[in-house]
């Protein structure tokens, strides 16, 4: 797959059009067609949370937000192809691949509504935390790579960032490093044409994200990312060869983001409403969709009450997340170090001192 | 005159350099097309047009190292980082060379530029939204830092710092940047780099502050004031240098001294300005200068970010402890 679809040859990987027609027999596999239910219903799972998420950040319940909509093939792919053995190294746009390691609807509510307990996602393993500085967790992932290959433990490293995070300085030094040291990362780049209000044709001259594999002399791969066939079928032969020969990969993912940078953003300055239609038609949960309805495999009707449910489970862990307990002023001190020290202590004690006063007084 | 936001009359004078020094440009992320993610840049592309107002691809540390290559070639580059806490990626090339290029050249180089960036709390935002990273820069030798705390002094500090022959670290308070409107003239003024201004007159105490913080000092005077005790509040606009004058006649006058700052206390401004305080008025000193700086502690997340914040209640608490002492 990687020498037919070396980034040199400018060709992308693509195995379901935006109609639900399957385009690439030849390439398809029995695997990646058995896991397509599974990756749709996460999917959906995945966009419900999200739409949850955008309207409870509007209706003020909920802090800045920033959405998934219409990437979510992405990240289902990545979490259908992860194993338990393997990494996850986010940057803030992909919860299909942070539920996959099993981070709960509540921790992201959490997270999201201010809270760092949920941010540390107790209930995912081998699952770094959300990485706001662009691009700076890819050198983690690197490290990770070189700590499963020195420990001669199994698994891969799954590493995420966007097209403008390809313009950092930390995008290059893991690749490189990745390269020269030779160890099992799977970069993923979800190429979804901005970074806030800036077209990815700003970011950079070359032709593609996934030819700039060659210049680390590493594996790269640009994907239909709106085709969760073609992202679930590259991202799994990337991870077993990233793991068998212990090399790293950059899969360039094209995909376009359909809702706002976060919720503080308005696209309506700065692209227009045709380019978001024209997008609309390639919408990843569509297609899928469409291919496996086609195919008999799905019911619209089921759909309907899955999403329904799903919605039920976003509310209740919603609830919850809205009755938690306020956040204890020993929160802001006791995670700094591995013991408070005393300069803190005394911080914490004159706030403490102020507090009392202040409720004395009213 | 105009009654202007901190955003609009950093924006008046951003156009009034644009239009008058045709080596000026101005790029940063999403400064172009969207004119920025605070709009302070809104409208500037399209008036100057995309050769001097533009996006820059996604990287920080180019940002400011290719301003410096402007700046030794004879442009005068204002950049912007989107937050204070992007700006981290940058240190390499703001500490090794913007502030650098002068003294290791023996000044026949300079890199005279202008970074601008949003900093602060009080505005609910995600991690690495909400630092105050001014003491690490006013550590830095070679750098000028800069925070203005209304629209008037926004727009006069802001002209003179694009103007100055020295690179000026610019930080705007992003929680006031639509919260406090005042008269501005529309036309061109400056402010020098490094004096405080004598906010309101005091007898009792002085209370030094600077940006977001200085609006919650006015608060907490008017506590005080319903409890006798009359306030001296000093901005103190530039954080490097630091006017000594204003600071050692004010504290000679009161005999007291509360240094308020939003960022971590250990080696914080609120120290240095302790310390200066007591080099100035120690024989006028009626009780130990005294700090309300922040914890010591990552700026929490929104939901924790109360305690992290200083409110008006608790600078007039730390006001009667200095009274009371």
């Amino acid at each position: 797959m990687f020498d037919k679809y070396n980034p040199l040859k400018k060709k992308q990987f693509r195995l379901i059009n935006p109609q639900g027609t399957l385009v690439n027999k030849p390439e398809f596999t029995k695997d990646t067609d058995s896991i397509l239910e599974e990756g749709l219903k996460r999917m959906l799972l995945a966009r419900t949370v999200d739409l949850k998420a955008v309207s409870f950040q509007r209706q003020g319940r909920m802090y800045t937000y920033p959405p998934n909509l219409g990437q979510e093939a992405i990240a289902a792919a990545a979490g259908l192809v992860m194993r338990d053995e393997d990494w996850l190294v986010p940057a803030y746009r992909e919860l299909g691949a942070w539920m996959a390691k099993g981070a709960t609807l509540k921790e992201m509510f959490l997270y999201w509504s201010g809270f760092e307990e949920g941010g540390a996602f107790n209930n995912a393993s081998n699952m770094m935390p959300v990485s706001v500085p662009i691009a700076s967790q890819l050198l983690h992932a690197t490290g990770i790579g070189f700590a499963l290959k020195y420990k001669k433990e199994p698994g891969a490293v799954f590493a995420f960032c966007g097209d403008g995070g390809t313009s950092e300085g930390d995008f290059h030094e893991a690749l490189n490093f990745a390269g020269v040291w030779k160890v099992p990362v799977v970069f993923v780049v979800q190429n979804n044409g901005y970074a806030i209000s800036c077209p990815v044709s700003r970011q950079t001259a070359a032709e593609s994200i996934a030819i700039k594999s060659v210049a680390y002399g590493i594996r790269g791969i640009q994907v239909d990312g709106n085709d969760l066939a073609a992202c679930y079928q590259s991202m799994k032969t990337a991870r077993d060869f990233a793991e068998k020969e212990q090399e790293p990969i950059l899969i360039e993912c094209m995909t376009y983001r359909a809702g706002a940078h976060t919720t503080s953003d308005d696209p309506g300055r700065y692209r227009s409403k045709e380019e978001e239609e024209k997008w609309k038609k390639e919408d990843p949960i569509a297609r899928i969709r469409k291919f496996l309805v086609r195919a008999e495999r799905w019911s619209e009707s089921e759909e309907e009450k899955l999403v329904e449910q799903f919605g039920k489970q976003v509310d209740v862990a919603f609830q919850e997340v809205e009755s938690a307990p306020p956040y204890p002023l020993e929160d802001v001190f006791r995670y700094q170090f591995s013991e408070i020290p005393e300069n803190l202590r005394r911080e914490m004690a004159a706030y403490q001192r102020f507090a009392s006063w202040k409720e004395a007084q009213a | 005159m105009k009654v202007m936001n901190l955003v609009q009359a950093i924006n008046s004078a951003l156009d009034i350099k644009l239009n008058e020094d045709p080596s000026m440009v101005l790029y940063g992320e999403d400064t172009g097309v969207e004119g920025g993610v605070f709009r302070v840049t809104e409208g500037l592309q399209e008036k100057y047009g995309e050769g001097r107002v533009f996006d820059s691809p996604l990287a920080e540390s180019a940002i400011a190292g290719t301003a410096v290559g402007m700046a030794v070639a004879g442009l005068n580059p204002v950049v912007e980082m989107q937050f204070s806490g992007f700006v981290l990626p940058a240190m390499n090339q703001i500490i090794s060379h913007v502030a650098r290029i002068r003294n290791r050249t023996r000044g026949k180089l300079t890199s005279a530029v202008t970074i601008r960036m949003p900093y602060g709390g009080g505005i609910r935002a995600l991690e690495h939204h909400s630092e105050s990273l001014e003491a690490i820069f006013a550590h830095v030798p070679g750098l000028r830092v800069v925070i203005p705390s209304t629209p008037y002094d926004a727009k006069g500090l802001l002209i003179s710092a694009i103007e100055s022959e020295d690179p000026v670290i610019f930080m705007e308070p992003k929680r006031i940047y639509r919260a406090i409107k005042q008269e501005v003239p529309e036309e061109r003024f400056t402010i020098p780099l490094d004096t405080a201004r004598v906010v309101q007159p005091g007898e009792d105490i002085t209370v030094i502050a600077y940006g977001a913080m200085i609006r919650e000092c006015q608060k907490a005077a008017a506590l005080a004031k319903k409890n006798g005790i009359s306030v001296e509040i000093i901005d103190l606009r530039s954080i490097f240098p630091i006017d000594r004058g204003t600071i050692g006649a004010s504290v000679k006058k009161t005999g007291r001294v509360l240094a308020v700052t939003e960022s971590a206390a250990t080696c914080g401004v609120a120290s240095e300005l302790v310390t200066i305080a007591t080099e100035e008025a120690f024989l006028n000193l009626e009780a130990p200068p005294r700090r309300l700086a922040g914890f010591d502690t990552i700026m929490p997340l929104p939901k924790g970010e109360n305690y992290y914040m200083h409110e008006p209640a608790r600078i007039f608490y730390e006001i009667r402890q200095l009274m009371d002492y």
